[in-house]
């Protein structure tokens, strides 16, 4: 039944002359984050992309730092940073901070959000969350070998086209569908693919008022801030840290600080 | 400039003030409300499921019986006894041949060489009798059940096996005071208690992760299972007729395994009601579905990643752990070498906890890695007892022909079978190598809890031994 991805899975197969560079990354012209929930495969993809070997396990939980690697494609280098999992970027707990900070701050070129095509729509839920931070993200649908044997069909074009990003699936395992997921990695990191990312459509109007209110003060002080509304979004929650850091205007260091290029400066935002 | 920041940035915070108050309380859940209904409607529109489940759910069933509640704990135990029994079946064989090689041709060869071209006597001493032999003993007994019993753990771990035994223990975890994600730190500190220590990060309570740091060192590490199996294997299965001996040593050591996961628990509920007070909080564990182990990975994984890493980090650490036992064994003050001085002295300790002060020193020698215990252990009982003619002369680090030649040297050295269960007992309860300690140093930069961690097992491993020795004398008269 999967035997029409023979070419992919195949070692001698090398799309766009994917090169992979390991730690080797000195130079890079993209930075791509690797977000997802607990034990999608995450670090599976990682090592697929890298060459890498970061420890992978059937556990929830396990990639406690983040692991950086490198690869190239299509003449470009790219720097792959592996994120640890979460289910969410709402709360507070160590290891959602180094995600939700680095995808916040660290301002990835492309965010690259691994789901379990078995729990698209718990998945769903960071997905949601993430594309209220980033512009430009690529969905990595997983495991698709999984839901084929559990027979879950998923219309990816149909849900390409809610989320306003593309979806690739991938069975990252075997290689099935990693070389469409650095096509289109690529794409949206050189600008060839814009996405139109989903933005949160239900909750009560005072809700959604108050967001685009308190987004609009932000962005008029400090507009180099990409992601505004999520700022908002904090800042209402009452996340402490957002608010001493909007306080005394480090968020806008935070951001040149942390954008990690040219060196590649550790993101931890230490917790006080 | 800095002033007009501050104006700006205040009337921001004011305006988030003032619309938290609009929104009301709840702005936390209606958020997440409003993310779960758009995620909801996106999976309604492109997700179709299977029209009907089917009848039999494998995973399910599987799911069931490996937690349940009356078959879960039953099912873990038999899990790990089946590995170390493989573990300790297989690894006896390799460990003999590798020893041949290293040590019955390799070492005479060196010496003969050193000799060849005029080296020094300590010199050769130094370097081949005490830092190469270290080395060569640690690779022929390490080896072989770390590569039987890496791959086997990892096996659990790609299948998916390490999440239930979390789920299983969750509740346990939790009466004692603890986060029930200690019980996945503790798997991990099965394999390393550096590694368990530092996965203690998934913990987000600074109060919890405390406790699953101070607490890790009671999961055997890969470095004190070849001791447990070991001196099981001489004193326990020895005592027992010969077809059930490897069964027997196999549940002693699960049964190690097991005083170490009770303590484990027993320390967190002693700490959780004194000096680190507090409710356990609560989290969710998600059950991976079981995945076809990807056997070839696990192999690499294990062998490369796991096996090698740790074996590599033992001969680092047993070269120049050798080097120090031969000159303690042979820097000589009015003809007694600075290890029987020691020795001299920490015996009547030793003995009252039922073990002696060759193990004691070897333990202090021992303390960069767990791995070499044992060879120091044989090397200083043969130069306590004067049995020069069986190893390769004073101070030096022999192997043994197989673990019935072990069991004489210390049968010799005065060990009895309250020795051996002493020592296990020990081996469970002391303070952790130096690089975990180094790395709880790291993890809590607390020099405080860095000592804590460090003596409170000794401290438990004195008087549960001293305990031992006292109930085993009076029984045995």
């Amino acid at each position: 039944m999967a035997d029409f991805n023979k070419c992919e899975t195949c070692p001698a197969h090398n799309p766009g002359n994917l090169t992979r560079l390991g730690i080797n990354m000195e130079k890079f012209d993209f930075v791509v984050a690797l977000a997802g929930n607990p034990n999608t495969g995450k670090s599976t993809v990682f090592n697929k992309l890298t060459g890498l070997r970061q420890h992978t396990g059937n556990w929830p939980g396990k990639t406690v730092t983040r692991a950086e690697g490198g690869f190239a494609y299509g003449e470009r280098q790219f720097k792959l940073v592996d994120l640890p999992g979460t289910y969410s970027l709402l709360s507070t707990s160590t290891d959602e901070e180094v995600a939700r900070d680095f995808i916040l701050f660290g301002q990835p070129d492309v965010t690259v959000v691994v789901v379990d095509a078995t729990r698209l729509e718990r998945n769903l839920n960071l997905v949601l969350q993430v594309l209220e931070i980033t512009d430009r993200a690529v969905l990595c649908l997983n495991l698709i070998d999984e839901a084929r044997r559990h027979r879950i069909q998923i219309d990816e074009r149909r849900l390409a086209m809610e989320l306003g990003i593309p979806v690739i699936p991938t069975a990252a395992r075997s290689g099935e569908g990693v070389p469409a997921l650095l096509q289109h990695i690529h794409d949206v990191a050189v600008g060839n693919f814009i996405c139109k990312p989903y933005r949160i459509k239900s909750g009560s109007r005072e809700l959604k008022q108050a967001v685009e209110e308190l987004g609009a003060k932000v962005l008029e002080q400090f507009p180099d801030l990409p992601n505004a509304r999520w700022v908002a979004l904090r800042l209402l929650e009452g996340d402490q840290k957002i608010i001493d850091a909007v306080k005394n205007g480090e968020i806008a260091t935070l951001i040149r600080d942390n954008s990690l290029r040219p060196s590649s400066k550790n993101l931890q935002l230490e917790a006080r | 400039m800095t002033a007009t920041i501050q104006k700006d940035t205040e009337s921001i915070l004011a305006t988030a003030n003032k619309l938290r108050w609009e929104i009301g309380e709840d702005f936390h859940d209606s958020l997440m409300e409003a993310i779960y209904e758009d995620a909801a409607a996106i999976s309604e529109k492109t997700v179709t499921l299977p029209d009907r489940q089917p009848k039999f759910d494998l995973e399910r069933t599987i799911d069931r019986m490996v937690t349940s509640r009356w078959l879960g704990f039953p099912i873990m135990f038999a899990i790990l006894a089946v590995v170390f029994w493989l573990t300790v079946q297989g690894a006896n064989y390799p460990s003999q041949l590798i020893a041949s090689v290293l040590l019955d041709k390799v070492h005479p060869a060196l010496k003969i060489l050193a000799a060849s071209i005029g080296t020094p006597g300590w010199i050769s001493g130094l370097f081949i009798d005490g830092g190469y032999l270290a080395m060569a003993w640690v690779i022929s007994v390490m080896l072989p059940p770390m590569a039987i019993f890496f791959p086997l753990f990892t096996l659990l771990e790609d299948l998916g096996y390490l999440p239930r035994v979390a789920f299983n223990t969750d509740s346990i975890f939790r009466k004692a005071g603890a986060h029930g994600k200690q019980a996945l730190t503790m798997s991990m500190g099965f394999g390393c208690n550096a590694a368990g220590v530092v996965a203690t990060r998934i913990i987000d309570s600074p109060r919890e992760r405390l406790i699953a740091i101070i607490t890790n060192n009671f999961s055997l590490c890969n470095g004190r299972w070849p001791t447990q199996i070991l001196i099981a294997a001489i004193f326990i299965g020895g005592v027992v007729p010969a077809q059930l001996a490897s069964i027997v040593t196999a549940a002693a050591v699960v049964g190690i395994a097991l005083l170490g996961i009770f303590l484990s628990l027993a320390v967190s509920w002693g700490l959780s009601r004194s000096v680190l007070k507090g409710e356990a909080s609560a989290f969710s564990l998600e059950l991976p579905p079981y995945r076809p182990p990807r056997l070839m990975q696990i192999l690499y994984t294990s062998l490369i990643d796991r096996t090698m890493i740790v074996l590599w980090r033992a001969i680092i650490f047993a070269f120049p752990a050798g080097l120090v036992i031969w000159l303690v064994a042979n820097v000589n003050i009015a003809g007694t070498s600075l290890a029987e001085y020691f020795i001299h002295w920490s015996n009547p300790f030793g003995l009252l906890m039922g073990l002696n002060g060759v193990i004691l020193l070897a333990y202090i020698i021992a303390i960069p890695a767990n791995e070499i215990v044992i060879p120091t252990v044989l090397m200083l009982t043969v130069m306590i007892t004067g049995m020069h003619e069986l190893g390769a002369g004073s101070g030096v680090m022999f192997e043994t022909d197989s673990i019935a030649a072990t069991g004489n040297i210390l049968q010799a050295g005065g060990w009895t079978l309250l020795t051996g269960i002493n020592l296990m007992l020990f081996s469970l309860l002391h303070n952790p190598c130096s690089t975990t300690i180094y790395t709880i140093y790291k993890e809590t930069k607390s020099l405080k809890w860095t000592i804590v961690s460090t003596i409170l097992p000794i401290i438990m491993g004195v008087i549960l031994c001293f305990f031992v020795a006292q109930l085993w004398r009076i029984f045995t008269g």
